[in-house]
């Protein structure tokens, strides 16, 4: 590994594969993710996208090829990626039966962060989401929207050099995903590399570059532009309906 | 040690904002120390007595109102007709008949012998043979006070006295029982409980991906279950102690220490449940199957281990809630020492070491 190569890449896989017994989940995916991007993984369900962000997350061992995340390796340095990365799954993960500050708190003794730190932090992040007067709310009694802002802000306090985001606009209103892209637009800018996956085709358009994954393997990968001139299509639901119309694979 | 002091105020805040668990948690001692103290005893009280007196002389009045006197039995009616106390039998208006001769006093004064029958409903054959005896020793206490002991020269006495519970009290071991019931509901089914919403709500996937030790984030989730644990057989000692008259006349230290590595034990098996499902309900499924039946039939407390099928005394061996309740009836209610439970403590070391053992293996496993 040079150090040119950590400067340049957030994220470098080589022929990443992951079994299951007899069945590959993910078939020797290489691709590169520069620093401050946002990187969408597309894929229909069963495509292995969850795999392979398990595998890049420290989740799950790769069966061969080799990964680097934020310049360290997957499988032989995980504890050094997961330090390094932030995770906002589909769920949101807030517990809610927990207030708004407690949430932050827990999540920042995760990460090791002192009290100092998080009430910093907290203070910060209730200002800029303009949620002051709610610190003390439970968040069950938040809307699903705040919820997901919320877990956003959390999942990148810590400042990650790469935040992971699991199909994280599920079940929110257009307005509200709006909102919440221009969140990820301003952690980009930050130079925090958004690497997101989603089956919103409409969400790809707001990704720079794009791999869609389909059975496995990446059919394909680049800029949108680029990636919707070579397939002659209108839009990214049409490069993707081209590509995954082929699958065999289903959840 | 900060983070672990966070992590721990999380769990219970999470415990204490469940107010209907918190309420069930502290409920079910209370109501079956309640229960199983003064219900569901399986003393016998007020048994109804029909007094059949063809004597009607000074004696047998006496006897009568002595078996009325007593707090086993309520003398629900006279009669003169052996048919009308047949008859009560029959309809369950009586547990039992005393028969009192005609001639009572003078076949005792003059005959120096008299019989008296005792008809008694056998249809529940334990309640028939404790209430026999006790109307025997009601009237063996009439005979002596009437004519002293009987000054037969090769009379062998026995005289027999039940140790460590004299009275027969039921509560003695209910207490124990209710203790690791109430233990393996809050360690084994809450934790594992509480362990699996976190990976169905997302939580577990979260924690996997920071840098934390899992072991540490679930170690912080083991403490408050233990705290409120401890508390909870607080609780029940002073409950019996107070409202059942049970008494600690063992070391209170010793109880606690016994009552720690059961926690432990019980803590780890809902751990090692945890790890192996990722659903609530069949979390509560194996722990209730698993736990809570095995503890109730093999636990020792409900049905008697020495009156079982030996295939079944050896399964009951495996049961740990059985080795917590010997030991705890032997330190409370015999007031024995360490040296008396030591190996049945070592055995429960033995299974937390197990528990936890196959949550560590299982654990790795789900991270390869």
């Amino acid at each position: 590994m040079s150090t040119a190569l950590l400067d340049t890449w957030s994220i470098e896989t080589r022929d990443l594969t992951k079994k299951f017994g007899d069945f590959t989940a993910v078939d020797r995916i290489s691709f590169k993710v520069g620093k401050g991007e946002i990187f969408g993984f597309l894929g229909a369900n069963g495509a292995g996208k969850t795999t392979a962000m398990r595998m890049l997350t420290g989740l799950l061992n790769p069966t061969s090829g080799s990964a680097f995340v934020a310049g360290y390796n997957i499988a032989t340095d995980p504890e050094s990626v997961k330090r390094n990365i932030g995770y906002m799954s589909q769920k949101f993960s807030l517990y809610q039966d927990l207030r708004v500050w407690e949430n932050i708190e827990y999540y920042g003794g995760l990460y090791g962060m002192s009290l100092k730190e998080i009430r910093e932090a907290t203070g910060r992040m209730m200002e800029d989401l303009g949620m002051n007067a709610e610190k003390n709310v439970l968040v069950s009694e938040l809307p699903l929207g705040w919820k997901q802002k919320l877990a956003f802000s959390i999942a990148i306090m810590h400042h990650p050099g790469i935040v992971f985001l699991d199909e994280p606009t599920g079940g929110v209103d257009p307005i509200t995903r709006r909102q919440f892209w221009n969140m990820i637009y301003q952690t980009a800018r930050e130079g925090i590399t958004i690497f997101v996956t989603t089956h919103y085709m409409d969400e790809a358009e707001y990704c720079e570059r794009v791999a869609i994954m389909v059975d496995g393997k990446i059919e394909a990968i680049g800029k949108t532009s680029e990636l919707k001139s070579a397939y002659h299509a209108g839009s990214m639901d049409e490069v993707f309906y081209l590509l995954a119309r082929g699958a065999t694979r289903s959840e | 040690m900060n983070q672990l002091k966070a992590f721990i105020l999380k769990e219970i805040f999470h415990i204490l904002r469940d107010r209907k668990t918190l309420l069930v948690l502290f409920g079910i001692p209370v109501a079956q120390i309640i229960l199983f103290g003064f219900a569901l005893s399986n003393e016998v009280k007020n048994t109804r007595l029909l007094v059949c007196d063809q004597a009607h002389d000074s004696y047998s009045a006496l006897l009568t109102s002595r078996l009325d006197a007593s707090r086993y039995f309520d003398v629900t009616g006279y009669t003169e007709n052996p048919e009308k106390g047949l008859a009560d039998l029959r309809a369950g208006t009586a547990h039992m008949v005393v028969v009192i001769p005609q001639d009572f006093a003078g076949k005792l004064d003059h005959g120096n012998e008299a019989n008296i029958q005792l008809l008694t409903d056998g249809t529940n054959p334990n309640l028939a043979a404790t209430i026999q005896l006790y109307v025997q020793a009601i009237v063996n206490d009439f005979r002596n006070d009437m004519y002293g002991k009987p000054d037969l020269p090769y009379e062998i006495g026995v005289s027999p006295r039940m140790l460590y519970n004299p009275q027969l009290k039921g509560s003695y071991t209910f207490v124990p029982g209710v203790m690791a019931m109430v233990l393996m509901i809050i360690c084994t089914l809450m934790t594992s409980v509480s362990i699996v919403r976190e990976k169905e709500l997302g939580n577990m996937e979260m924690l996997l991906v920071s840098p934390m030790n899992p072991m540490t984030a679930i170690f912080s989730k083991a403490v408050p279950y233990l705290m409120l644990s401890l508390l909870l057989v607080t609780v029940i000692l002073i409950l019996s102690v107070t409202v059942l008259e049970v008494p600690i006349r063992g070391n209170i230290l010793l109880l606690y220490l016994v009552s720690f590595v059961f926690i432990i034990t019980s803590l780890s098996f809902g751990l090692a449940i945890s790890t192996v499902t990722n659903s609530q309900q069949v979390a509560m499924l194996i722990s209730l199957m698993g736990l809570m039946l095995p503890t109730l039939m093999f636990g020792g407390f409900m049905f008697p281990i020495e009156n079982m099928p030996l295939p079944l005394q050896v399964v009951s061996n495996i049961v740990p809630a059985k080795w917590f309740y010997y030991s705890i009836n032997d330190i409370m209610i015999k007031g024995l020492g360490l040296s008396a439970v030591y190996q049945r403590v070592l055995l429960l070391i033995g299974y937390s070491a197990v528990f936890l053992a196959i949550s560590f293996r299982n654990f790795k496993i789900r991270l390869a």
